[in-house]
């Protein structure tokens, strides 16, 4: 079933972020997860038989809000994309902080010399 | 930051208006064919990332310095929240789509539905000033590890 | 048509697993990339061009960012897992939750690829923007009169989710305020 190869992507990512001990690598798990979560959400609005896009091309067309594929999780997934992008700029910017003040990505270092 | 060769210049003169020409298109055309704001304010912002990434930072600074990009970020954040208290204050509920209700165009073309276009073009503005001030900072910050680092000279300069 | 995105989500599965355990930073970087413009060809195929158009152009602008945090570094290479322990318990936990969710998904009508909600159940929400989204808000892009129309205050919620993180980004690498605490602490040490 592909709902199976999408949670297979949300545990890859889930695991990269919990067992990575460099922060570039931990933020790319998270990137992984986030990516799982909008495919898996899209892949639920999906009309296999004579599907079409939700974009109405002639007015007054009585078959097409039996045709078309479900329009809401296409619309919360566009906000979701350009949150994700928001976050994983703030998330660049800690780590190159970070990179600053400790001079290395690896965070047990930075656990280590505190202060 | 320091640009590229005069091949990548020239060639970004002409490629970084096509872009930004594309993405004032699909801001505009948003409630009739794909795309939409953030679509149409990302857009924006990698034509200017382009730019910087050719001309280097004095390039861009002469482009969009980094105060303009900041205040239009709050500018586009603050006309998005104008155009839903628009609904409130014309007599109806928060949101409402007034244009379409006063005075609604004809379907499917440039001029109708409402309040949905100029909604398009607030959030591609803010959206695309939040990319670019940010591009700039990650861009400009140089980080070396004893402690010293170089921000935004004109920023100094003028404090 | 399923078995093309089979083919996808293999693929972006072995890009993320390729991204996670490669030693060069560059190279993760570019695999989650790759995962991501995988990404967009799935959301092309599922008929949301909307949602393709928004993910590759983030997807630039995320890979330019990243980048930007790994190339010039003094350190690009990764350094490896956390320790043993740790390692084993988070692969039990995962491949628990793995097991969990398979088996919560079988047999429910809710995960049949193929018909969305509006199929099975009367009265949904999306049925009635479906049919009242043109004579309503006079949009011809369902989607867009959904998220700034129908659903407006969400996308109010998000303008300021993204105003707020980059607040956070500007605050977190400004260096004004830094730099005069910074010489105060200098001239208080010598």
């Amino acid at each position: 079933m592909i709902y199976v190869l999408c949670l297979i992507l949300f545990m890859v990512g889930l695991y990269g972020a919990l067992t990575q001990k460099n922060l570039i690598k931990i933020i790319v798990g998270v990137a992984i997860m986030e990516y799982a979560v909008n495919v898996f959400l899209i892949l639920l609005g999906y009309r296999a038989v004579g599907g079409v896009a939700p974009i109405i091309e002639r007015a007054g067309d009585p078959a097409f809000a039996g045709a078309s594929v479900d329009p809401l999780p296409q619309a919360m997934v566009l906000t979701a994309i350009v949150i994700s992008l928001g976050v994983l700029a703030l998330l660049v910017a800690i780590a190159l902080r970070l990179y600053h003040k400790y001079g290395t990505y690896d965070i047990t270092e930075i656990r280590r010399l505190r202060g | 930051m320091n640009g590229l060769s005069v091949i990548v210049k020239t060639v970004t003169r002409w490629v970084a208006g096509f872009i930004f020409l594309y993405g004032l298109y699909i801001m505009a055309y948003g409630h009739l064919t794909p795309g939409g704001g953030f679509a149409g304010g990302v857009i924006l912002a990698c034509a200017f990332v382009l730019w910087l990434m050719a001309y280097g930072r004095k390039g861009s600074e002469q482009l969009l310095p980094y105060r303009a990009a900041a205040n239009l970020d709050s500018v586009g954040a603050l006309a998005f929240w104008a155009l839903a208290i628009l609904g409130l204050a014309a007599g109806g509920e928060f949101f409402l789509n007034v244009i379409q209700q006063r005075s609604p165009g004809q379907a499917l073309h440039l001029f109708s539905a409402g309040i949905i276009p100029l909604c398009n073009i607030a959030i591609a503005l803010k959206v695309c000033a939040s990319l670019v001030v940010v591009t700039l900072l990650l861009a400009v910050l140089r980080v070396a590890v004893n402690g010293t680092d170089e921000q935004f000279k004109s920023e100094e300069a003028e404090s | 048509m399923v078995h093309l995105l089979t083919l996808l989500l293999v693929f972006m599965i072995i890009g993320a697993i390729l991204a996670l355990t490669t030693k060069d930073l560059l190279s993760a970087v570019i695999a989650v990339g790759a995962v991501g413009f995988g990404c967009s060809v799935v959301f092309l195929l599922l008929k949301a061009p909307d949602v393709a158009i928004t993910q590759i152009v983030v997807e630039v602008l995320t890979l330019v960012i990243l980048i930007r945090a790994t190339v010039g570094r003094r350190e690009v290479t990764a350094s490896g897992t956390r320790d043993r322990p740790g390692m084993a318990a988070v692969a039990a936990l995962v491949l628990l939750f793995l097991v969990f969710g398979v088996m919560a998904m079988q047999g429910q009508p809710a995960f049949d690829f193929g018909t969305p909600v509006m199929a099975r159940v009367e009265r949904t929400p999306s049925a009635f923007f479906l049919a009242n989204g043109l004579r309503k808000t006079g949009a011809a892009n369902i989607v867009s009169s959904v998220l700034l129309d129908f659903r407006g205050y969400d996308t109010l919620g998000e303008a300021t989710v993204l105003f707020t993180a980059i607040i956070g980004a500007v605050a977190v690498l400004r260096q004004r305020g830094r730099r005069s605490t910074a010489s105060q602490e200098k001239g208080d040490a010598s």
